[in-house]
């Protein structure tokens, strides 16, 4: 018991004395994880749609890969962009290894995936006769695809949401590509992982709980978009 | 009724190899010892290891952390037994009762690593701290351990024997309701030279070997990295010999005063088995690459 109220007050403490590293951390969770949140819905988003109107041949086993890769390891991913972009890799002349950018690249393919499916199941879900209203009203591609967010925001906010909260809380991919350097790729998960190799558990849960608040309060902005969008 | 007659076969035959197992596992003398990440990445407990299991009958279960996480599981009961690098705090560890006694094991030494360009220009250079210093005045790229270890420890102390200004940094904790701290020192140039990743030394070799920067290790485990590995390190040894960087391992069974439920008497008996002139002469003819990795201290001649 004492251990969680040391933990719970120095969570406190940690936060009270805004102390700057703290900061510098939580900063580097938050650019990271929205950046790559963003691409991989750019990209995930549109993906879904062209799937779920598209005929084409293996689509369903498209769509079953793609589920199989909801359950991709951060762990794989991170040893495949390593491959890549280590200085024996391919792509070893852009000194990527180690960078923020790198934590970025392992984490949109980890997300994609998820951006994809959630956006295939949101979108499918959809009457049919929503779009075929809008096209037989004389719509035009796009605007029918504008009708079809709209009646499918809910479930794309939710796509979104997952995937933010997938990489915000990933160690395996931050730590192997990004190399938790002080200042310069350290994140939440990274510097919790620390705290517990370095046996100061109390601060290590101090820094989870810290964790846990931020993702609370990006997730009260996610719901209010939600709210807002559902009329 | 076949079926259910299947199952229950089926469950007796899982419950029976469920106690057999666990007998099997009673009987078996198992240690559990943390140890400092340089002991196993050099491989030395390959060698150590299976000796020690036909000399006693003792197998042990390792886990390798930095000294101060083993130290810590030590202090926290977690293991019977730690092996680590950091002479003071092991002292601290028995004098505050949470270890029965240290045993001088061997030692190994610490070298200054950098690519072969050089571009601090140290090589050469004998006294660490001064190579240290031009590193720093020439912000050439530098990569710490940064996770309380060993050789996090003698970092910090060499930056100390520079002579610059260090920056030391504090936070705040609560320790059993009291205000504690944890600080860290470090020449400054975070996030511009000064590369704290806070990991094993195996992947801070890596991380210099891919930023091209210098960093500190301990001789057995550069060795094997070096040479050890098919894709060999392109760092190179570009300071050693400095007294400064000498590095003793002491091991110390977890006090049973403490923790009435270790091990104590199998950890004793490995902690004597590693000071036995058996042991000590393995150690001494330990070979990475051709070269002596660690030196015994229980028996400096031992051969």
């Amino acid at each position: 018991m004492d251990f969680f109220v040391d933990s719970l007050s120095s969570a406190i403490l940690l936060i009270g004395s805004l102390d700057p590293e703290l900061f510098e951390i939580i900063g580097v969770s938050l650019k990271v994880s929205s950046t790559s949140t963003l691409i991989a819905s750019l990209v995930g988003i549109p993906a879904g749609f062209l799937i779920t109107f598209r005929e084409f041949r293996g689509k369903a086993l498209l769509i079953t890969v793609l589920n199989t890769l909801l359950a991709l390891p951060t762990v794989v991913v991170g040893l495949f962009v390593y491959a890549f972009i280590s200085r024996r890799g391919i792509f070893g002349y852009l000194d990527l290894l180690y960078t923020q950018e790198a934590m970025i690249i392992g984490q949109v393919i980890l997300i994609i995936p998820i951006v994809t499916t959630f956006t295939i199941s949101a979108v499918s879900r959809i009457d049919e006769r929503y779009r075929e209203t809008a096209l037989t009203l004389g719509a035009n591609a796009l605007m029918t695809a504008w009708v079809v967010i709209r009646e499918a925001r809910f479930g794309l906010v939710a796509s979104v949401i997952m995937a933010f909260g997938r990489v915000i809380a990933e160690v395996g991919i931050s730590m192997m590509l990004g190399g938790n350097a002080k200042g310069f790729t350290r994140n939440m998960t990274t510097a919790m992982a620390l705290e517990y190799d370095k046996g100061e558990f109390v601060l290590s849960v101090a820094l989870g709980i810290v964790l846990l608040t931020v993702s609370f309060g990006m997730n009260i902005i996610f719901h209010y978009f939600q709210g807002k969008t559902r009329v | 009724m076949m079926k259910k007659r299947y199952f229950l076969i089926i469950g007796a035959v899982v419950l029976c190899t469920m106690i057999l197992g666990s007998m099997g596992v009673a009987e078996e003398k198992v240690l559990k010892m943390s140890t400092t990440t340089s002991t196993e990445n050099s491989g030395l407990l390959d060698v150590l290891l299976p000796e020690l299991k036909k000399d006693t009958g003792i197998s042990v279960k390792v886990f390798a952390k930095g000294t101060g996480a083993s130290i810590r599981d030590g202090m926290d009961g977690n293991v019977d037994v730690i092996f680590v690098h950091a002479k003071a705090r092991e002292e601290k560890f028995v004098a505050e009762g949470y270890g029965t006694k240290r045993y001088a094991v061997m030692h190994n030494d610490f070298v200054i690593l950098g690519p072969a360009s050089d571009p601090a220009g140290i090589k050469g250079t004998r006294d660490a701290a001064a190579a240290l210093k031009k590193i720093a005045e020439g912000k050439a790229k530098f990569v710490s351990r940064g996770d309380d270890s060993g050789t996090h420890t003698k970092e910090q102390q060499l930056w100390t024997a520079t002579g610059l200004p260090l920056k030391t940094e504090t936070k705040e904790i609560v320790k059993k309701g009291k205000k504690a701290s944890v600080s860290f020192k470090s020449p400054g140039g975070i996030g511009e030279w000064y590369f704290s990743i806070g990991q094993g030394m195996g992947k801070t070799l890596i991380f210099a070997e891919e930023k091209r920067a210098y960093t500190l290790a301990d001789r057995g485990t550069f060795l094997n990295y070096k040479f050890g590995r098919k894709q060999g390190l392109d760092l190179e040894i570009l300071c050693e010999g400095d007294l400064a960087l000498f590095n003793p391992y002491g091991v110390i069974p977890v006090n049973p005063k403490k923790y009435p439920h270790v091990k104590y008497e199998m950890a004793d008996t490995f902690a004597r088995w590693l000071i036995s002139g058996k042991a000590q002469a393995l150690i001494a003819n330990y070979k990475i690459q051709g070269q002596q990795a660690f030196f015994p201290d229980a028996i400096p001649d031992a051969k």
